[in-house]
C-alpha cells in the first residue's frame, strides 16, 4: 500500500527493500516443488567392484525392494556396463531409477584396460546430453538424463589399503563423475581394523590427488550432518534382503553362527548413514553436482575440441553462432576443394587408362594384319605347291600313258587267252576299289578299250572309276564287245 | 630278513615245542624309527600365496602360533601398481615335547596385486623349480650327507571369499602348480560368510576344480582296517574341501575362556570352534596327520616327475646338438668322449656348408632359366 522511495534513475544498483505488507511470493518453493512433483524424478547410479563384492545385494538393500539380476560369471573378456531402469514410487514422488552395473570387472588377469568402458560410457551419456542441447527443436524437459549422478565404488574389504586397480580406476573417474567409496562386506572386518583402514584408505586416496564426492556443507540445514558424515568416509557397509528375527522384530540381517549383524544397526555398520546421505539428503545435491560441474567440464573440454572459443582474439565475445557460421564455411569449403581434387584425378586416371587401351587397340590390330599376311603367304605357298605335284602328277601320267600305248600296240597280235583273267580281274578291280588288285593286263584291256572309244577322264584309274566308262566296261562284261 | 629265520630257529630249538607264540622282537621297529627320527628332526617347507589382504600371515600365525611376521611392512596402493612377485622365506625352530621341526614359510607378497597380473605365478614356479633343481644336483653329487632338503612341500592358495568361485587368475595359478607341489586350497576370511554361503562357495569351487583339471593335493585312503570312527572322520575331511578357515593374531575372552579370535560388535568369532570356521581341520591334516604324507607325495610324485624330465630333455639336448655345460657328472647313457664328438661336430659343420653350396648352385641354375 504506502509505497516506499524508489529511485527511478540508478537502475544498476540493487537495492534492499523492505515490504510494506505480505505479497505472496514466498510460494514460490513451492510452485517449484509441486511442478517438479508432476514431473517426476530421475537418479541414475553408477556401482563399480569386483564380481560378488555385493552391489545387486546392496543396491536391493538401499531401496528395498528386488531388483531382477542374475549372478555375473568371472570368466567375461573384458568389462561391460548393464544399465537397468525401474520405475519406483514413494507416496506421490515418482523416480525414475538408472542402476549400471559393471559387469567382469576385476576379474580379468590383465586389467589395464579395465577402466576404458567406464569412462566411455559416462562420457557417452554426456554427449548425448551435449547433442540434445545443441539441437535446433529440443525438448530437454522431456529428455530422459541418462547422466551418472553418482558412483559407488565398492572397496574389498582387505583391512591393509586399496587396491591398485581401485586407484588407478578412482583416479580416472573423479573428473567425470561423484564417486563415493564405499567398504563392502564390512562385516568381515573389526572395529580396530575398520577404523585403521578408513584412514589408511582417505589417506591414499589425498596423497594422489582423487577428487571424492564431499557433502555440501553451505546449506545451513544440513551442513552440520553433512560434516559430520564426511569424516565417516567411506562408509563400511553390509547388505542383505534377509529377515532375521531380533528380539521380537523382523529387521534385515545376516546370521552367523557366532551372532547375527544388523543392517539397520548403526553400530554394526554404517549401511544407514549411507542411505541417509545418498537418497534422503544429497540426491538432488548429487544432480545438480552432475550437470554443473561434471558435465560442464564436459562441454567446455568438447567444444574446446571442436575449435569453438569463448572469446576472439581481439577478446570480443564471440557468439557461438557466428563460430558455427565460420565453422560451417570453413568446412564446406574444405569438402569442396577436396570433391574437386578427387574430380580432378578420376578424369586424369580416366585418360590414362584410355590411353593404355588404346595403345594395345593397336598392337593387337598389329598382330593380327601380320598374322593374316603370314597365312596368306603359307596359303600362296601351298597353292604352288599343289599345282607343281599336279603337273609332275600329270606328266607321269602322260608318260605313261604313251609308254603303255606303245606296249599295247606291241602286244596286240599275241593271244587272247588271259582275256577271263583279265575280265575277273578287272571285275574284281571295279567292285573292290583296289589299286593293287589291278594288273597290268587289265590295264591292257582298258586301254584297248580307250583306244576304241574316247574317255572324258585323264587317268586310267578314274577311267576305271568314272560313270561313262563304268557303263561301258559293264556293257563289255556282258560280252558286247 | 635272514638273520631273523636264523634267530627263530635258533629259539626253536632252545625251546621245548611249547604253544607260546615265538617272539621275535622286530615289533620294535616302529619305535626305533620314532627314536631316530626324534634325534635327527624333520623339517617342513610350506609356501602360501594369494592376493595380499586375503588374511595369509594371520593364518599362518595362529597355525604356529608364533609370530612370524614382525615387522612387516606393506606397500602403498599406487606402488602395487606395477609391483613384481617376490619370494621371502622365513626359517624358525620349533620344538614340542622332544620333537623338532624346522619350518619354512615360503612367502610370495605381490601376487595378483598389480594391475597387469599376466604370469605373475612365474616367480614362483621359478623358485620351485629352482629348489628341484638344486636338490637334484645334490642327489647326483659325490658327497651326499647333508643334504639340505628346500623343497616345497605344500603351497595353500588362498581364494577371496567376495565372489562367486574361482577367479581366472585362482584357476592359472592352480594349473600351473599342480604339477610341482601340493595344492591346498583354502577359502580365506571366511568369517563374511554364513553357513549357507560357505556350502555353496565350496560346492561351486569344488565343480570349478573338476571342471578346470586341477589336481589339488588329495587326501589318501584311509587302510580298510582302520576303525569306523576313522573313516567317518576321513570322510567328512574329503568333503569340507576347500577348507574355510579364518585366522586371528589376538586372543581374546569368550564364555569365560581365553581363546583365539575375532571381536565384533555382534559377536565373538572363535578360530578353533568347528563350527565358526574349518581351522581346526586344516590344522589336523597339515600337521597332526599328514604332514609326512605331504612330504613323501613331494619326493615320490612331484619331484620324480620333475626329475624324469629334466633327465629327458638333457638326453634329446645331447643327441641334437652341441654337448651342454652339464652338471651331473654320472648320467646313466653311454657318453661319446670327446675326441668323436669334435670330429662329429666337425662332419656336421662340413655337411651343413655343402648344403648351403647346393642351395645357391641349384637358385643359380633356376634363375638361369
Amino acid at each position: 500500500m504506502a509505497a516506499t522511495d524508489t529511485d527511478v534513475f540508478s537502475n544498476e544498483d540493487k537495492r534492499n527493500l523492505n515490504l510494506g505488507g505480505h505479497v505472496g511470493f514466498d510460494s514460490l518453493p513451492d510452485q517449484l516443488v509441486s511442478k517438479s512433483v508432476t514431473q517426476g524424478f530421475c537418479f541414475n547410479i553408477l556401482c563399480v567392484g569386483e564380481t560378488g563384492i555385493g552391489k545387486s545385494t546392496l543396491m536391493n538393500t538401499l531401496f528395498n525392494t528386488t531388483f531382477e539380476n542374475e549372478e555375473a560369471s568371472h570368466y567375461q573378456n573384458g568389462v561391460y556396463l548393464r544399465p537397468r531402469t525401474y520405475d519406483l514410487q514413494e507416496s506421490n514422488v515418482h523416480l525414475k531409477l538408472t542402476i549400471v552395473d559393471t559387469v567382469g570387472f576385476g576379474d580379468q588377469i590383465n586389467k589395464e584396460e579395465s577402466y576404458k568402458p567406464i569412462v566411455d560410457y559416462i562420457d557417452t551419456q554426456f554427449e548425448n546430453y551435449l547433442q540434445e542441447e545443441l539441437k535446433i527443436k529440443r525438448s530437454l524437459f522431456n529428455y530422459h538424463d541418462t547422466r551418472i549422478h553418482i558412483c559407488l565404488y565398492f572397496i574389498a574389504p582387505t583391512g591393509h589399503s586399496l587396491k591398485s586397480l581401485d586407484l588407478v580406476t578412482m583416479k580416472k573417474l573423479d573428473s567425470k563423475v561423484n564417486i563415493i567409496p564405499i567398504i563392502a562386506k564390512a562385516d568381515t572386518v573389526s572395529k580396530s581394523e575398520l577404523h585403521k583402514f578408513k584412514i589408511k584408505i582417505m589417506s591414499e586416496l589425498v596423497s594422489n590427488g582423487v577428487q571424492i564426492y564431499q557433502f555440501p556443507t553451505d546449506d545451513e540445514a544440513v551442513s552440520e550432518i553433512n560434516s559430520s558424515m564426511n569424516a565417516h568416509l567411506p562408509f563400511a557397509v553390509v547388505g542383505s534382503t534377509e529377515e532375521v528375527k531380533v528380539g521380537n522384530k523382523m529387521v534385515r540381517a545376516r546370521q552367523y553362527p557366532w551372532g547375527i549383524v544388523q543392517v539397520e544397526n548403526e553400530s554394526h555398520c554404517d549401511f544407514v548413514k549411507l542411505r541417509e546421505m545418498l537418497i534422503r539428503v544429497n540426491m538432488e545435491d548429487l544432480r545438480e553436482q552432475t550437470h554443473a560441474r561434471h558435465y560442464e567440464l564436459y562441454r567446455r573440454c568438447k567444444l574446446e575440441e571442436m575449435g569453438f572459443k569463448d572469446a576472439d582474439p581481439d577478446s570480443q565475445p564471440f557468439s557461438l553462432q557466428e563460430t558455427y557460421e565460420a565453422k560451417r564455411k570453413e568446412f564446406l569449403g574444405e569438402l569442396q576443394h577436396k570433391e574437386e581434387e578427387m574430380r580432378q584425378m578420376f578424369v586424369s586416371k580416366v585418360k590414362e587408362t584410355e590411353a593404355e587401351l588404346k595403345e594395345k587397340e593397336r598392337e593387337l590390330h598389329e598382330k593380327f594384319e601380320q598374322l593374316k599376311r603370314m597365312h596368306q603367304e603359307e596359303k600362296r605357298k601351298l597353292e604352288e605347291k599343289r599345282r607343281d605335284l599336279e603337273e609332275d602328277m600329270n606328266a607321269f601320267n602322260r608318260r605313261k600313258m604313251a609308254a603303255e600305248t606303245l606296249q599295247a600296240q606291241s602286244l596286240q597280235g599275241s593271244s587272247q587267252q588271259p582275256l577271263k583273267k583279265d575280265k575277273d580281274k578287272k571285275n574284281r578291280s571295279v567292285k573292290t576299289e583296289n589299286h593293287s588288285g589291278v594288273s597290268l593286263s587289265s590295264s591292257k584291256v582298258m586301254i584297248a578299250k580307250a583306244s576304241v572309244e574316247p574317255l572324258n577322264c585323264e587317268s586310267w584309274w578314274q577311267a576305271i572309276q568314272c560313270c561313262t566308262c563304268l557303263v561301258h566296261s559293264a556293257a563289255w562284261r556282258q560280252g558286247i564287245f | 630278513m635272514s638273520t631273523n629265520v636264523r634267530f627263530k630257529s635258533r629259539l626253536m630249538k632252545s625251546e621245548d615245542g611249547g604253544e607260546e607264540k615265538q617272539y621275535v622282537g622286530f615289533a620294535t621297529l616302529p619305535n626305533q624309527v620314532h627314536r631316530k627320527s626324534v634325534k635327527k628332526g624333520f623339517d617342513f617347507t610350506l609356501m602360501v600365496a594369494g592376493e595380499s589382504g586375503l588374511g595369509k600371515s594371520t593364518l599362518v600365525n595362529s597355525l604356529f602360533l608364533t609370530d612370524l611376521y614382525k615387522d612387516r611392512k606393506l606397500l602403498n596402493a599406487e606402488e602395487r601398481i606395477n609391483q613384481t612377485v617376490e619370494i621371502i622365506k622365513h626359517t624358525v625352530d620349533i620344538e614340542e615335547k622332544g620333537v623338532k621341526l624346522k619350518l619354512t614359510i615360503v612367502d610370495t607378497p605381490g601376487f595378483g596385486d598389480a594391475v597387469n597380473n599376466n604370469e605373475c605365478w612365474k616367480p614362483i614356479t621359478d623358485y620351485i623349480d629352482q629348489q628341484f633343481e638344486q636338490y637334484f644336483r645334490d642327489e647326483s653329487g659325490l658327497n651326499r650327507k647333508n643334504i639340505q632338503d628346500n623343497r616345497v612341500h605344500c603351497c595353500l592358495y588362498f581364494i577371496p571369499p567376495f565372489g562367486h568361485g574361482l577367479r581366472p587368475v585362482d584357476v592359472e595359478f592352480m594349473k600351473a602348480l599342480h604339477e610341482k607341489v601340493n595344492v591346498v586350497p583354502l577359502i580365506a576370511k571366511a568369517d563374511c560368510l554364513m553357513p549357507v554361503e560357505v556350502k555353496k562357495l565350496k560346492d561351486r569351487i569344488r565343480e570349478e576344480i573338476d571342471k578346470f583339471g586341477i589336481k589339488v593335493y588329495q587326501f589318501p585312503d584311509c587302510d580298510s582296517d582302520e576303525d569306523d570312527e576313522f573313516k567317518q572322520q576321513d570322510k567328512e575331511l574329503k568333503e569340507s574341501t576347500p577348507f574355510a578357515v579364518i585366522g586371528s593374531n589376538t586372543v581374546v575372552e569368550a564364555k569365560g575362556q581365553r581363546v583365539r579370535g575375532r571381536l565384533y560388535p555382534w559377536g565373538i568369532v572363535e578360530v578353533e570352534n568347528q563350527s565358526h570356521c574349518d581351522f581346526v581341520k586344516l590344522r589336523n591334516m597339515l600337521i597332526r596327520t599328514h604332514m609326512h604324507d605331504l612330504k613323501d607325495v613331494t619326493c615320490d610324485v612331484h619331484y620324480e616327475n620333475y626329475r624324469a624330465q629334466c633327465i629327458q630333455q638333457m638326453t634329446s639336448k645331447l643327441t641334437q646338438e652341441n654337448r651342454m655345460d652339464s652338471p651331473i657328472p654320472i648320467l646313466p647313457l653311454p657318453t661319446p668322449d670327446v675326441e668323436t664328438e669334435k670330429l662329429i661336430k666337425m662332419k656336421d659343420e662340413e655337411l651343413k656348408r655343402m648344403q648351403e653350396m647346393i642351395q645357391k648352385m641349384q637358385q643359380q641354375m633356376h634363375e638361369q632359366d
